[in-house]
């Protein structure tokens, strides 16, 4: 049996390999993987008019808006943000404008 | 040597997770299971057991109390009969999905509608997709044995099990019964201590993980093979539980079927009354035999080709329907074997019989000979589809 971490555990995977039940033998797996990209719109932050006032930062249903030790904000995480675009609806200043993703 | 004692099939089985003592019981009432849990709690408010009796308010509760205790490291059991089986359909997938070999202790009922109490196996087939292990019992002591032996059987291939009995006809009647000595009992099923397990510190696990398209078949197909190797367990199991009681068992049971030419296939109690038809017919002369399915989940299909292979006529006895114009689960299971074998010669027919309680006697099965007799000498099988005992 094998016990398997989750970056262990990709899409080359063999039946006889892979954990029992999709066992996954730690916690907090959510970072590794990648859940933004079937984002269609995505948040763009416009520096010039963001206050550092935060109120976006709980709003994120998920990790996409960083906070560092100085207590600002940096630019978005896109490795999870989905585009919900409640961030944008949330800032009271215009800074966040949501674009349409290109790829 | 055993304990004579004499018990219904429900106070054989809840003697028995007496004597297992497991760590948690989820459980909710329905007849004719309520008895299960019932004498279990009394156990427990006795202080003769020291599990965790969790009194829900639903069979899916009883079944997440369940996959919650056993992923935790816990033994955790529950019992269950007819609509309370379907109710707990979406956690039974996820139990047999997560490889959590919980103990559910199943008293066949007929499902709704007409609405009734009494037995069939319409509760327990309906669930036969779900990825658990299915145990059948013909008699109050097969019911207890098999008990004893699930959670050897589960905790090997991690799978959870179901033990079936036969509503009424099993769980209340009360028969003669040989109990296995407590401290035999420990030794035999042993303690449950698994490699990975939820309030493990040391090794933290999820369980219950999101499986894309990309993972999701090859999860199944390893589910797959532990139900493959369910069958080398169960016989293990069964041989060694022989050694200790001298009561041994297999996949499925050959009931004089040496130089039989016309054969039944069934399923629980009526297996019972079926042989004292072969006996009777046997001592007319007839070469006739049963062959008796203990293990429904997996399926024993190399088995029951070889006790098949040389018989001209059999007949697949399935107490439940499967709607489908065409015949019962057991009757589609079993020709499909028989045909992934290349095993063509034997002809068969389906009887649904039994549904709903329906009494079936040693005429009801004598009758399914006569017909065998009839397809034997005449080659002509006729419809294949067939109600036993059905008021035309």
């Amino acid at each position: 049996m094998s016990y398997m971490k989750a970056k262990d555990i990709n899409e080359h995977i063999t039946w006889k390999e892979i954990t029992k039940g999709c066992e996954i033998y730690e916690g907090g797996t959510s970072e590794t993987v990648e859940t933004g990209d079937w984002r269609t719109m995505k948040p763009v932050l416009h520096t010039d008019k963001c206050k550092q006032c935060l109120l976006c930062v709980p709003c994120c249903p998920d990790m996409s808006i960083p906070v560092g030790k100085d207590g600002k904000r940096g630019d978005f995480n896109y490795f999870y943000c989905k585009g919900c675009g409640i961030c944008a609806v949330a800032c009271p200043f215009g800074a966040i404008e949501m674009v349409r993703e290109e790829k | 040597m055993g304990i004579r004692e004499r018990l219904s099939g429900n106070e054989a089985v809840a003697y028995a997770m007496k004597q297992i003592n497991p760590d948690v019981m989820g459980a909710f009432p329905i007849t004719p299971s309520t008895e299960i849990p019932q004498y279990f709690s009394t156990y427990v408010d006795n202080g003769e057991v020291d599990t965790e009796f969790i009194a829900v308010e639903s069979e899916h509760s009883a079944m997440s109390t369940c996959i919650g205790a056993e992923a935790a490291g816990a033994r955790a059991i529950s019992a269950t009969s007819s609509c309370g089986l379907c109710y707990m359909t979406e956690m039974l997938y996820v139990a047999a999905s997560d490889r959590l070999p919980i103990t559910l202790a199943v008293v066949c009922r007929a499902l709704s509608g007409p609405i009734n109490i009494h037995n069939d196996h319409s509760d327990a087939m309906g669930v036969r997709d779900a990825g658990w292990i299915q145990l059948f019992a013909e008699t109050n002591q097969e019911a207890y044995d098999n008990y004893l032996q699930a959670m050897r059987i589960g905790e090997a291939v991690s799978l959870p099990i179901m033990t079936c009995q036969d509503g009424f006809i099993t769980s209340h009647a009360i028969e003669n019964i040989e109990l296995v000595e407590t401290d035999k009992v420990k030794a035999f099923v042993g303690e449950y201590h698994p490699d990975q397990f939820l309030l493990n510190k040391k090794n933290p696990l999820a369980i219950g993980a999101f499986g894309m398209p990309a993972y999701y078949m090859e999860c199944k197909r390893q589910q797959a093979q532990a139900m493959i190797d369910a069958k080398d367990v169960i016989k293990k199991v069964g041989k060694e539980f022989g050694e200790m009681t001298g009561r041994t068992y297999g996949l499925i049971e050959n009931y004089r079927m040496e130089d039989a030419e016309e054969a039944i296939v069934i399923i629980g109690s009526s297996a019972g009354t079926a042989k004292e038809a072969v006996n009777e017919l046997r001592a007319e002369g007839r070469k006739v035999g049963l062959v008796k399915i203990r293990s429904f989940r997996p399926f024993p299909t190399e088995d029951l080709c070889e006790a098949l292979k040389n018989v001209k006529v059999f007949a697949a006895m399935d107490k439940d329907d499967s709607f489908n114009a065409h015949c019962g689960p057991m009757y589609a299971e079993l020709t499909a074997s028989l045909y992934a074998a290349g095993i063509t010669a034997p002809k068969g027919i389906d009887y649904i019989y039994g549904l709903g309680g329906r009494d079936v006697r040693v005429d009801s099965i004598r009758r399914v000979y006569d017909e065998l007799d009839k397809i034997a000498r005449t080659g002509d099988v006729g419809e294949t589809y067939r109600y036993l005992d059905i008021r035309e």
